[in-house]
């Protein structure tokens, strides 16, 4: 892979990631006021002192939204990188163990997706204690479930080839054929898959956060800022779309270079045409 | 959940398959008897009436299949939901009386909200109530859940009806747009919108729809609230803005996945022997391509419209719109559990309808299976 | 009077787009010039990336995918077809010159029925009335010794068996009544059974309709029984035009030589087949759905000789290879190696008993990892079976390059470097570094040019006298038997037909498949088919 080869919208995406992860990283450098201080008049107009006004508390909004970067990439990443793993290993079990495991794995996958990724959320953060982990823990398992579907999919794909029932013959044990034989092959589609759930991860936190089910203020996170601030809105004060704008510029990044990933996969997988 | 799909059972059903029979019977031009490719399959199978069923009306029994299996997964769900509840800690009549609880006082609660008795009791007994519409007492309000939802599902329904109404021609209309101009600007500006309209959150868009139809322009109205005295034509007015709120949130959805079906059928061979038998475009799109076409459209069209009820939630959130999705909400803050229950358990059925809904029109469409051997 | 098809020095080009590269443009076709005259089949000669089918669909001015004729003239009746509007090329398409598919069966849609399909393009371009076109597709039918065809117009083509569809495709092209047709392999994924009767009923049909062809295919025997002239093409280029005989009988070209002469290596069987390495006795297997596969096979093979399973598709010859390796655990019956039974299951065998059976795949694409170089894959099985690694393991890996006759630059390749017959020749060098003692060869050759199969051949052959090992070669081809084997089993719907030393099985008297099977091989003779049909014809008058 050569860095020309990579077009430009996701140029577009690798940089607003790179910003956003500056921006997660250096937050206590960069931000001109602390997370939680009141520093002004509430909804102040952006310009002057506030460069982006201020919120209905009186904060100072660029400076929340910065530390927001913080805690909304964090947890989101957390999540993917959770339900990624464990999406993975579950479906690779299922996949290369097969018969019975399997089944019992994939039958319990379609109950869990047989009830929307939302409303299941919903139903348990009902019931469990308001606690960080265990926003991240639901978020992860919940989504862990789209990882297995795929995750199976493209192992099956691979596993049935000639070259995995050569090692099996060869006598090679499980754990060689995971990791030496097939996982090379799925590396492309899974990295994008991945940058998938990252994307979602983000909606789906910003999300739970708008509902009030998500990250508890007074702590800054994207998708709280706009709840604590839609009521400005029928006042025509834009408060609440910047922090939304973020949310879907950074989704709009990742989209973007996930695109490019699944058009480099799928132009590896074809071009063998007979002439 | 097509992986255990049309394809599976003792008949091979994929064309090729037959013609991996020898069969001596054809040599030189001696006519073989009128339907040769069944019979080393049907004498194989014989056995269970079910089997029987399964070859001879493979439509029907898969249909059939289909209807129990829903049946089945809203059955588990119902009891990840009630049950699942049960298994997680924290104990609900602590929870309900807040900290301020005595001893004493929760252990009345528990007796009031029937959580003395065993839980597969009290499952039994909120399931049997369930199909018969009694979801029990709100903790919260004290109201019967079922009196609350039969209003607000209304609602919701009203909703998601006119957002499908609007989205689904639009996005198959768009689709097959882009798969004319496939490659050239306008796929690709549609292809760079909608990847940019699946990353926006509805709230995001609900809001910016807000700040510029309602409170901008003054051409819409917001809160979208509805009244029983309200005439159709103001509930329509009210319901514009969440409506398109909607359908900007599931249009790219089901734009994309349109095209991709679309194209998918359209680099077929059969298509390219169209193509080689000098037909016009227009014939090779409406006699060739488009039959094909159907049923992945319309799966995707019923698995798009199962994301919508999901969608309702927020932007009834946004819209202050008296539905299921806000009532579900408010009980979920303030941890009402027949309401979440209830509203759970709705959602999911609506969603596992449309998804059989999918599954189903993808087997009536496939022609093997409606004209068997 | 202008000749009726006409190419004059065709150039076709093609964009490629390599990942990570600039796109860049690939030649195709370059240079090539024919003529078809009215009424008579030209056969299109040549290996796969010869451009050959590129060469036919340029007949219809149509590219697959990105391909661009560039220069040259395609003259249909002395008028350049190229230079033609969008209208002007449909109205010849599917009236003027019509296109049989390799694979009928994804070449008709699913959605419509056969009959409707078979006229629909003599009525769209109104060369006949709805009725007359029915007509003419029943007669089509009948001449093609479709079943029942009267009703067989109103079937769906999932509803028809393979070599069915590809008659009914034939039918298809013939019905608008075109000057003519580009047959692209019709035969080539079918069973050699059926491909005899297919290709009997084209060649009736076209002399019955008088329409001229371009008949593409890869098989010189089978172009030889069509075709009145042929051109031999290689890498986008015409290697040998001429008429079917010279090119059959007297090739000026060494590559042509080569094609005629590659089917007539043969090898005496061993004298003493006695001993039994590998013993199967009374195997039955099926499919975890009750599908029975094999019915109650046996046969034996003695140590440093070879057993060829002959069959066409669906007789279970792959099947009783997996029985053998353990894949598929039999339902009954025993396998005996070297004195002792193993094993049913993969899981039961140890990694000795493993190690002495080793496997060699049709697809040598699909049966090495293309994440590996081959360096890693010919130095796996060393050091999980003996241990090696480092210096020793690279030497031993250079030992085998040797014997496989590829030089050790190839150490660091990956498969998708490798051209398919260095492919095949890396995967059997990955079974000797087994240091096995049978090996079972699943149509190795099968999706390999004729001339490489024939390379591979006699590697094998050199190796099984280096090292005395033994293989179990399934096959659907009779001339590889006749070029390979000691001892030949012919296998039948799961049912072993036929069993026993080369010279016994391949002389008669024999039993009806057998037979059927040994007339069905295309012979590199002009007049076989017509010969065969002949003694066929007899055979059921005299019964």
């Amino acid at each position: 892979m050569n860095l020309r080869s990579i077009p430009f919208s996701a140029w577009i995406g690798i940089a607003g990631i790179a910003i956003a992860i500056f921006c997660a990283v250096f937050a206590p450098v960069i931000a001109p006021f602390g997370e939680r201080d009141v520093v002004g008049d509430i909804w102040l107009p952006a310009g002057g002192d506030f460069l982006l006004g201020t919120d209905n508390l009186g904060r100072d909004l660029l400076s929340r939204l910065i530390y927001g970067a913080r805690t909304t990439i964090m947890v989101a990443l957390a999540a993917t990188v959770l339900s990624f793993s464990l999406g993975m290993l579950l479906s690779f079990t299922a996949a290369v163990v097969g018969g019975f495991t399997d089944q019992l794995f994939s039958r319990f996958n379609d109950l869990m997706m047989a009830i929307p990724t939302l409303i299941f959320a919903l139903v348990v953060l009902a019931v469990l204690p308001q606690h960080l982990w265990i926003l991240i823990l639901v978020m992860a398992v919940l989504d862990s479930t789209r990882v297995f579907r795929i995750g199976r999919a493209v192992a099956l794909d691979v596993a049935v080839m000639e070259f995995v029932e050569a090692a099996r013959l060869r006598g090679e044990g499980s754990l060689w054929i995971i990791f030496r034989e097939i996982l090379p092959n799925t590396l492309s589609p899974l990295l994008a898959e991945c940058g998938l759930r990252f994307a979602f991860s983000i909606l789906f936190l910003s999300t739970l956060s708008f509902l009030g089910l998500g990250i508890q203020p007074p702590a800054a996170d994207w998708g709280g800022m706009v709840k604590d601030n839609k009521d400005g809105i029928i006042f025509g004060i834009s408060a609440a779309l910047i922090p939304g704008a973020a949310i879907a510029t950074l989704a709009i990044c990742v989209n973007l270079v996930v695109d490019w990933l699944m058009k480099r996969t799928s132009s590896l997988k074809g071009g063998r045409g007979d002439a | 959940m097509m992986e255990s799909g049309p394809l599976t059972g003792p008949v091979p059903t994929d064309g090729t398959a037959d013609a991996t029979h020898p069969r001596s019977a054809e040599l030189s031009g001696v006519p073989a008897k009128p339907n040769p490719a069944a019979n080393p399959a049907n004498s194989e199978i014989g056995g269970t009436l079910w089997r029987r069923f399964t070859f001879r009306r493979p439509l029907a029994a898969l249909i059939l299949q289909r209807l129990g299996l829903s049946v089945g997964l809203l059955f588990a769900v119902s009891l990840m939901i009630f049950g699942g509840i049960e298994a997680l800690p924290g104990d609900f009549a602590t929870t309900y009386l807040g900290q301020s609880a005595t001893p004493q006082a929760v252990e009345n609660i528990r007796k009031d909200l029937g959580l003395d008795k065993p839980w597969t009791e009290r499952y039994l007994s909120w399931l049997g109530g369930a199909v018969q519409g009694d979801f029990g007492t709100s903790w919260a309000s004290k109201n019967s859940v079922g009196e609350q939802i039969s209003r607000r599902l209304g609602n919701s329904l009203f909703l998601a009806f006119f957002a499908a109404l609007v989205s689904v021609p639009l996005a198959v209309g768009l689709g097959m747009l882009a798969v004319q101009f496939r490659n050239r600007l306008p796929d690709k500006i549609i292809n760079v919108v909608s990847l940019a309209a699946i990353s926006l959150p509805e709230f995001f868009v609900g809001y910016l729809l807000i700040m510029f139809f309602a409170v901008q322009y003054g051409i819409a109205t917001f809160p979208a609230t509805v009244y029983d005295s309200m005439s159709v034509t103001e509930r329509l007015s009210a319901i514009a803005l969440p409506v398109a709120t909607l359908v900007l949130v599931v249009l790219a959805h089901m734009m994309r996945m349109t095209r991709a079906a679309i194209l998918n059928v359209m680099s077929s061979a059969y298509v390219e022997t169209a193509e080689l038998k000098g037909l016009s475009m227009f014939r090779i799109i409406a006699r060739h391509a488009a039959p094909n076409a159907v049923a992945p459209v319309i799966n995707v069209i019923a698995l798009n419209l199962a994301y919508l009820v999901v969608g309702v939630v927020v932007v009834e959130v946004v819209f202050v719109y008296p539905g299921m999705g806000q009532y579900m909400v408010d009980a979920v803050t303030v941890r009402d559990m027949p309401v979440v229950q209830a509203c759970g358990l709705i959602f999911a059925a609506f969603y596992i309808f449309l998804n059989m809904a999918a599954d189903i029109l993808a087997i009536i469409a496939n022609p093997r299976l409606r004209h068997p051997r | 009077m202008p000749d009726m098809l006409s190419v004059k020095n065709l150039k076709i080009e093609a964009t490629s787009y390599p990942p990570g590269e600039p796109p860049k443009v690939v030649t195709l076709v370059e240079g090539v010039s024919f003529i078809v005259e009215k009424g008579k089949v030209l056969g299109l000669i040549g290996e796969s990336g010869a451009g050959k089918s590129t060469i036919g669909l340029s007949a219809l001015a149509y590219g697959r995918g990105g391909v661009r004729i560039t220069g040259g003239e395609v003259l249909l009746d002395g008028k350049d077809i190229l230079t033609l509007d969008r209208n002007g090329i449909r109205s010849i398409r599917g009236a003027r010159v019509c296109y049989v598919a390799q694979s009928a069966a994804a070449a008709f849609n699913p959605a419509h029925r056969l009959g409707d399909q078979v006229i629909e393009a003599s009525l769209r371009h109104g060369i006949m009335s709805r009725e007359d076109a029915k007509k003419r597709a029943l007669y089509l039918f009948r001449v093609l010794g479709l079943p029942n065809p009267e009703t067989f117009g109103d079937r769906y083509p999932h509803q028809v068996s393979g070599g069915q569809l590809q008659r009914a495709m034939t039918a298809m092209a013939l019905c608008p009544n075109p000057e003519l047709i580009v047959f692209d392999e019709p035969t080539t994924a079918l069973d050699v059974t059926t491909q005899i009767d297919v290709l009997a009923a084209i060649k009736h049909a076209i002399e019955e309709t008088h329409t001229a062809a371009l008949y593409i295919t890869h098989d010189l025997a089978v172009v030889a029984q069509i075709s009145d002239d042929i051109m031999v093409l290689r890498h986008g280029k015409t290697v040998e035009y001429g008429s079917t005989k010279q090119i059959i009988e007297a090739p000026r070209e060494d590559y042509t030589r080569a094609l005629v002469s590659v089917r007539q290596t043969k090898r005496d069987e061993a004298a003493d087949q006695t001993g039994a390495q590998l013993k199967i006795e009374n195997i039955s297997a099926g499919y975890a759905n009750g599908f029975k596969v094999l019915h109650d096979v046996s046969m034996h093979l003695p140590k440093g000789q070879t057993l060829a399973i002959v069959g066409e598709s669906g007789s279970g010859k792959s099947t009783l290879a997996r029985v053998i390796t353990g894949l598929l655990p039999p339902t009954e019956g025993r396998i005996t190696f070297e004195g002792k039974e193993l094993p049913r299951a993969l899981k039961g065998r140890s990694n000795d008993e493993l190690r002495r059976i080793q496997m060699i795949y049709q697809m040598a694409d699909t049966a090495m990892n293309p994440r590996q170089t081959v360096r890693d894959i010919i130095g796996r099985p060393l050091s999980f079976y003996f241990g090696m690694h480092g210096q020793k393991k690279t030497e031993r890996v250079k030992e085998l390059l040797d014997q496989i006759e590829m030089g050790t630059r190839f150490l660091d390749r990956y498969p998708a470097e490798l051209s398919g017959g260095q492919k095949q020749r890396v995967a059997i060098a990955r079974a000797l570094a087994a240091k096995p003692e049978l090996i079972l060869c699943d149509e190795p050759t099968s999706a390999l040019d004729p001339l490489v199969a024939e390379g591979i051949l006699n590697l094998l052959l050199k190796l099984q006298e280096e090292t005395a090992v033994s293989y179990v070669f399934i096959t659907h081809d009779i001339a590889i038997v006749r070029a390979i084997a000691d001892s030949v089993a012919v296998m039948h719907r799961g049912r072993l037909v036929r069993f026993g030393p080369k010279s016994k099985v391949l002389s008669p008297p024999f039993d009806d498949y057998t037979d059927l099977l040994l007339k069905s091989v295309p012979e590199m003779e002009i007049g076989w088919l017509e010969r065969v049909l002949k003694t066929r014809r007899m055979e059921s008058a005299g019964n």
